[in-house]
């Protein structure tokens, strides 16, 4: 909590396009917002094409995706597809987490995927936040390898 | 515009006259018994149909839920019909990718007088899912104008309040209309203050009569006061009866929706809360939730355990006839001068809606739809009771004791944990377990 973030990065938070929750999507713009960071927060059932759009007019540090309803899995992925197919979009820095299947702990079977398809960290459910957190602490580092290591994901 | 649609009195009686839903929910209630129902949905037929006969069966007095998934949810019918193809996970039943036939032969092989079934949805913007339902002869569905846009959607409460006035009038065009519940008790799951949540649900039952329809219930979510849900309950009751005399209405109690125990103890005892607040405050149905909750969609057996526990704990509930005392925090006045003046903002009950959210007038805390002001902040105060903090332009007063510091990201867990830690507590310590198995010793093992 006491890390300083200079100058102040940019994040865009979204859910994906049928999770309809938003308490994640608050605290995490609360967090973000308490490290010195500006906050677009595009709130739930969010369609791609307006984060998409949204990425491309902001340019943010990282585009953060939290989703809880157990369709992360499937709405992720053609998220990220979607987004990595974008030449504009192929460098942006993009992490989703959350509960990402209706399997419980075994929802870490998707994290894999995801990461393959384009996700620079997956953060599942209760584990997450604390890898997020060091996620964050990698946004001053070049793209890739490093958000990778901290979510403990191999790519 | 405060008073309801007036009837002639032969009208009233036939508007009296419920659908099956209704009739089995208020039989149920002159017995003496609690109707309890689950949170359910499978994505296929299958699996579906084994879940409404187990809750069918179960030892409860129940109705069937069949709760839809998020595709089918926001309209996107198509990746609902490719899930299916797919065999991919879904989280409920799509009902419209099913199809009215299939759906109707489902619920004709499952339900009855004894047991009808309710569809639990969660879409703005639900015509075709109404047409669907309609032409599949569904017993009962729920949502709202405001309830099911501003947590759920994006789209446009005008929007929303136009797709839902059609939705009505559908309902209301048919021979044997479907029940409608209004889901405006539940603002958010959690951090919303009574007033508000009492207010909501009866303007969405307001605005359900305006387009045509009498067979109503109206919601209210457990939260983290017991005194103050009943105080809550017993004005959404007091409204309720002023205000939608001629309509047929009861009122649907939820288990708490928010941040839920984890423990298996605590949350069986929070929905033990819940049940005993439900048979206290004359609620005539529950809808509860399991110990599944916390991790992820609970199995059918789980579903019909947390059916069986509620059924027994209100049984017990109801020979007590125990005398809790609500508090006094003026809910009841707070949700009268939400209703009255945001029916002042307009002819009619949607437009006032419309209008009410637009200026801030009505303004759920921490709610990022954009349509809502989100000026409006609440917090549990030390009782336990919650409050508003900030009541943005809501003409409500705001207490001198209220926290106008900005809420932390760790504040703010804490809020939303606040339930989740006042029943995991005691089993987290082991203090509990300990208590249960040795209870003359529970003293000296120092269960704080």
């Amino acid at each position: 909590m006491s890390q300083v973030m200079l100058p102040a990065k940019r994040f865009v938070v979204s859910s994906v396009s049928s999770d309809a929750h938003m308490w994640n999507l608050v605290f995490l713009q609360l967090l973000l917002e308490e490290q010195g960071a500006q906050v677009t927060n595009l709130g739930a059932c969010v369609p791609d094409d307006l984060i998409v759009e949204e990425c491309r007019r902001s340019r943010p540090d990282a585009l953060v995706i939290s989703t809880v309803n157990g369709h992360g899995h499937l709405d992720g992925l053609r998220l990220i597809r979607r987004i990595r197919s974008d030449p504009d979009l192929a460098g942006l820095r993009v992490v989703i987490g959350g509960k990402l299947g209706v399997r419980g702990a075994e929802n870490v079977v998707f994290a894999e995927e995801l990461a393959l398809s384009g996700y620079d960290a997956v953060f599942e459910a209760d584990g997450g936040m604390e890898s997020f957190q060091e996620f964050l602490g990698t946004l001053d580092a070049p793209a890739g390898q490093s958000a990778l290591a901290a979510a403990g994901v191999a790519a | 515009m405060s008073t309801p649609v007036s009837m002639p009195g032969d009208a009233v009686a036939a508007a009296r006259a419920g659908g099956r839903f209704s009739r089995h929910v208020h039989r149920a209630h002159a017995e003496g018994r609690l109707v309890v129902q689950p949170r359910m949905g499978f994505a296929d037929l299958a699996t579906m149909r084994e879940g409404l006969l187990a809750v069918r069966g179960a030892d409860a007095t129940a109705t069937g839920t069949v709760t839809l998934d998020s595709y089918t949810r926001v309209n996107d019918h198509d990746s609902a019909r490719q899930a299916l193809r797919t065999g991919a996970e879904l989280n409920g039943f799509p009902l419209v990718a099913h199809g009215p036939g299939a759906t109707r032969e489902l619920l004709g092989s499952v339900s009855g007088p004894g047991f009808p079934v309710q569809v639990r949805h969660g879409s703005a913007l639900p015509y075709p899912l109404f047409e669907a339902m309609t032409a599949a002869g569904v017993d009962a569905t729920e949502g709202g104008p405001v309830s099911y846009c501003l947590p759920y959607s994006r789209a446009p409460i005008s929007e929303a309040v136009k797709a839902w006035a059609q939705c009505c009038e559908l309902i209301a065009a048919q021979p044997d209309p479907m029940h409608l519940e209004s889901f405006g008790g539940c603002m958010l799951g959690q951090l919303c203050p009574p007033g508000l949540l009492v207010a909501l649900s009866v303007l969405e039952g307001l605005f359900f009569r305006e387009h045509g329809l009498s067979d109503l219930s109206l919601s209210y979510a457990q939260q983290t006061h017991p005194g103050q849900d009943l105080e809550a309950v017993a004005a959404l009751r007091r409204l309720a009866g002023e205000r939608l005399a001629e309509a047929d209405w009861h009122i649907v109690l939820y288990t708490f929706m928010g941040v839920f125990p984890r423990t298996s103890v605590g949350s069986y005892r929070i929905l033990e809360e819940s049940v005993r607040l439900a048979v206290r405050s004359g609620s005539e149905r529950l809808i509860v939730k399991t110990p599944a909750e916390a991790h992820r969609i609970p199995t059918i057996a789980e579903n019909v355990d947390a059916l069986e526990f509620a059924a027994s704990i209100a049984r017990d509930e109801a020979a007590r006839g125990c005398d809790a005392a609500p508090a006094e925090s003026g809910v009841y006045e707070e949700a009268r001068l939400l209703v009255d003046s945001t029916l002042e903002l307009a002819p009619t009950v949607g437009e006032a809606l419309i209008r009410a959210f637009e200026r801030g007038h009505l303004d759920v805390p921490y709610c990022l739809h954009q349509d809502n002001a989100n000026r409006s902040r609440a917090y549990v105060d030390p009782a336990g009771m919650l409050q508003w903090a900030e009541a943005g332009r809501m003409p409500l007063r705001v207490g001198r004791g209220a926290a106008r510091r900005p809420v932390s990201a760790k504040g703010l867990l804490t809020m939303l944990g606040f339930n989740e830690q006042r029943f995991d507590r005691e089993q987290l310590t082991h203090g509990h377990l300990r208590g249960l198995q040795y209870p003359g010793r529970a003293s000296r093992q120092g269960l704080t």
